[in-house]
């Protein structure tokens, strides 16, 4: 039995970073000017070239492909400490408003530094994406303090991520400055306009947290009982739900800070993966959370990008169209689990 | 396995914050013995259970665990000495029974969780003992609560615990269910030199079940004794308050209040055949006289309570001319007579006797 399951997951995995390598390539490859795998293999093989082709790669599409990859991994795995702080699959990060949190503090910033013409690294911006996370995270918790209903708490996160893009909505209004469009686009999720340099900044980052969050993937298995239980295996509660607020805290920041606001992954990733294993143990459900979400969003984005090419969608509009359904039919299979018992 | 492990407390006093819930509880649990917490509901069990687990601190006093002292060990000792099992129903999500299981192992596994094969045999043999092995594959949501409770026994067991505290574990269950998880926890505690602490709400099977029992009742720890010297004398019924209605400490069965007034119908009962017809007359609200009924009879403690007029006879006295005169006068006064008694030796011919002027006079 245990050799059956290890199996499964193996085979797991290795779909997973197959289906991931080869979205990959197509989206280095696909785009206004699409080039073959030999094609592309000849522009990597001369590194730093400088022909229209190498320039279109290395500036434009490795980054993006990147960020797409990085960022999608860090809102799944975001995703999963949040239903498994909440004891609620359909928590995430931007259903919890956590994500609008973000993005308001992140589009003050940006606001502040144009009027006065500073150029802001992108170091400040996920230090502001985290404070605005911080604090809608502390809204969450209160309203979680008081409400016990799992689907009134969802509902109490969503208005707050309302009245987060609101208030953004109203800042960027009165913000008078060519660079709006810029900010507008953001503000849609979006992985394009990510530089090498942004690229290294969020890697360092998600990878520490990435590797954090799965060395805590043993209490999080104990946790899933509950928290008696928990407690009485040995975990240390107060300092394990502090770990879980910071680091998915500081995931999702991240994501907003670069890309903006994109919804869903992080609910429908962790499930689909947790279907594809057949269990729900953290210490598998992180790793493939991360490449599973990394998966999704280079679909995603790809898709953004080629399906009404020239016109580019915000990949927000793709992984709803994908999400949504899955948080619905999550919602379903819940209410059919509660019938039975 | 720390099979010479005891759990004691001396002047512990439970609670939350300042606020004392239960207080002057004073105990020593020896390996392989049951302790039972019985009181009225909200009398503070639980709260008891989660201070001695070392999840809410004590507001003063000390549960030691051996010669140790709670307060002096990290969360790793003492899930190392100690399994919970509680009442709540698990939500889990995608979790097969062995899952379920193997997290017992949480406290014996390295940074990442992953069992050893020791530790997978450890969860095969707690499944194994608690006759759940077959169901090793399921999903945990998808078992009985009769299930359900024999895997988180397991559970408990592959903790490989010197103590075991359980909170009202057969809350959920039927009473074949309760039956089986007593019988079973029973038999492991035994066999595993497992001292357990629980809480029950079944009087009838704490009784049956314990060792000794604590009795928590307005804000203390009222009494420790074996379960012969707490269910002896009305002790039960003041615990729990009972005033409508009693509690019959041998049978371990609860009766309502006798219906008060003149008796408007005679039973001849005797042997248990009269039980169902006091029943029913008391659920109909009939007040009704009882005789003639020996101190001996299994009738007798139901008659007793619930009989408004109660004819005896002393035990293996056979009726006596006075009784059945007594007995007869009753009987005159009642518009009708109902003889449950079918068979008739030297003991209780006076019941034939009765039963036959009844006949006589039209009223059966």
């Amino acid at each position: 039995m245990y050799r059956k399951r290890a199996v499964r997951w193996v085979t797991g995995f290795i779909l997973l970073t197959i289906f991931s390598a080869v979205l990959f390539v197509m989206d280095l490859t696909s785009g206004s000017s699409s080039m073959t795998i030999n094609e592309l293999i000849g522009v990597l093989g001369e590194a730093g070239a400088d022909s229209p082709a190498g320039r279109i790669v290395f500036d434009i599409r490795l980054p993006r492909a990147l960020a797409a990859l990085i960022l999608g991994g860090a809102l799944s795995v975001s995703g999963f400490l949040l239903q498994s702080f909440f004891g609620n699959p359909i928590a995430g990060p931007y259903v919890l408003g956590i994500s609008s949190g973000a993005k308001l503090t992140v589009a003050l910033a940006m606001i502040f530094s144009l009027k006065n013409g500073i150029i802001l690294h992108s170091g400040a911006l996920v230090a502001a994406s985290f404070a605005g996370s911080l604090a809608s995270m502390g809204a969450i918790l209160a309203l979680s303090g008081r409400i016990k209903n799992m689907a009134q708490l969802i509902i109490g996160g969503v208005m707050i991520g309302y009245i987060c893009s609101a208030v953004t909505e109203l800042a960027v209004n009165f913000a008078d400055d060519a660079n709006i469009v810029n900010l507008h686009n953001w503000s849609m999720g979006s992985f394009s306009g990510t530089d090498r340099e942004d690229v290294c900044v969020m890697a360092v980052i998600v990878l520490a947290a990435f590797v954090v969050s799965f060395m805590l993937s043993k209490p999080m298995g104990a946790y899933q009982l509950g928290e008696a239980y928990a407690e009485n295996m040995g975990v240390n509660i107060k300092a394990f739900r502090i770990a879980l607020i910071l680091l998915s805290s500081i995931l999702s920041a991240c994501v907003t800070a670069f890309a903006g606001p994109v919804s869903f992954v992080g609910v429908a990733v962790p499930h689909l993966m947790k279907s594809l294993f057949a269990t729900a143990k953290p210490v598998i459900i992180i790793p493939a959370s991360f490449i599973g979400g990394g998966a999704f969003c280079m679909m995603c984005d790809l898709l953004a990008r080629m399906l009404f090419a020239p016109l580019e969608l915000s990949v927000s509009t793709m992984t709803a169209v994908f999400g949504a359904p899955i948080v619905i039919i999550i919602m379903l299979h819940r209410e059919n689990e509660r019938r039975r018992t | 396995m720390s099979n010479t492990a005891v759990i004691s407390a001396a002047g512990l006093c439970a609670g939350y914050g300042k606020k004392i819930v239960v207080d002057g509880l004073s105990f020593s649990v020896g390996a392989g013995e049951i302790l039972t917490l019985i009181g009225p509901n909200g009398a503070g069990k639980s709260t008891v259970i989660k201070t001695i687990a070392a999840q809410l601190p004590a507001v003063s006093g000390n549960v030691y665990i051996g010669q140790m002292s709670l307060r002096q060990m990290n969360e790793r000792d003492v899930s190392r000495h100690l399994s919970l099992l509680l009442t709540s129903r698990l939500s889990t999500d995608k979790m097969t029974c062995e899952d379920v299981v193997s997290t017992g192992r949480y406290p014996y596994t390295g940074r990442l969780g992953i069992l050893s094969e020791n530790d997978r045999r450890i969860v095969q043999d707690a499944m194994e003992l608690t006759s759940v092995l077959h169901l090793r594959e399921r999903d945990f949501r998808h078992i009985s609560d009769g299930q359900r409770q024999c895997v988180m026994l397991a559970r408990a067991i592959a903790q490989q615990p010197g103590i075991m505290l359980l909170d009202e574990p057969t809350s959920f269950l039927d009473i074949s269910n309760k039956l089986r998880l007593l019988t079973l926890l029973r038999r492991l505690v035994r066999e595993k030199n497992i001292a357990v602490i629980q809480s029950l709400h079944e009087l009838d099977l704490a009784q049956k079940f314990s060792d000794r029992l604590l009795c928590i009742h307005g804000g203390k720890a009222e009494r420790l004794g074996t379960p012969e010297e707490i269910f002896s004398g009305g002790y039960i019924s003041r615990l729990y308050g009972i005033d409508t209605g009693s509690y019959d400490t041998l049978y371990g069965t609860a009766e309502p209040e006798r219906i008060k007034g003149e008796p408007e119908v005679f039973v001849i009962g005797g042997g248990g055949s009269g039980i169902p017809v006091y029943r029913s007359l008391q659920r109909q609200g009939i007040p009704f006289a009882a005789g003639v009924i020996h101190e001996n009879d299994i009738d007798h403690p139901a008659a007793e309570k619930l009989a408004s007029v109660l004819i005896t006879e002393a035990a293996f006295e056979p009726i006596s001319s006075d009784t059945l005169d007594r007995a007869r006068a009753v009987m005159r006064k009642c518009g009708r007579v109902i003889c449950c008694a079918d068979t008739f030796g030297t003991m209780n011919m006076g019941n034939l006797t009765l039963r036959q002027e009844a006949e006589a006079e039209g009223k059966l």
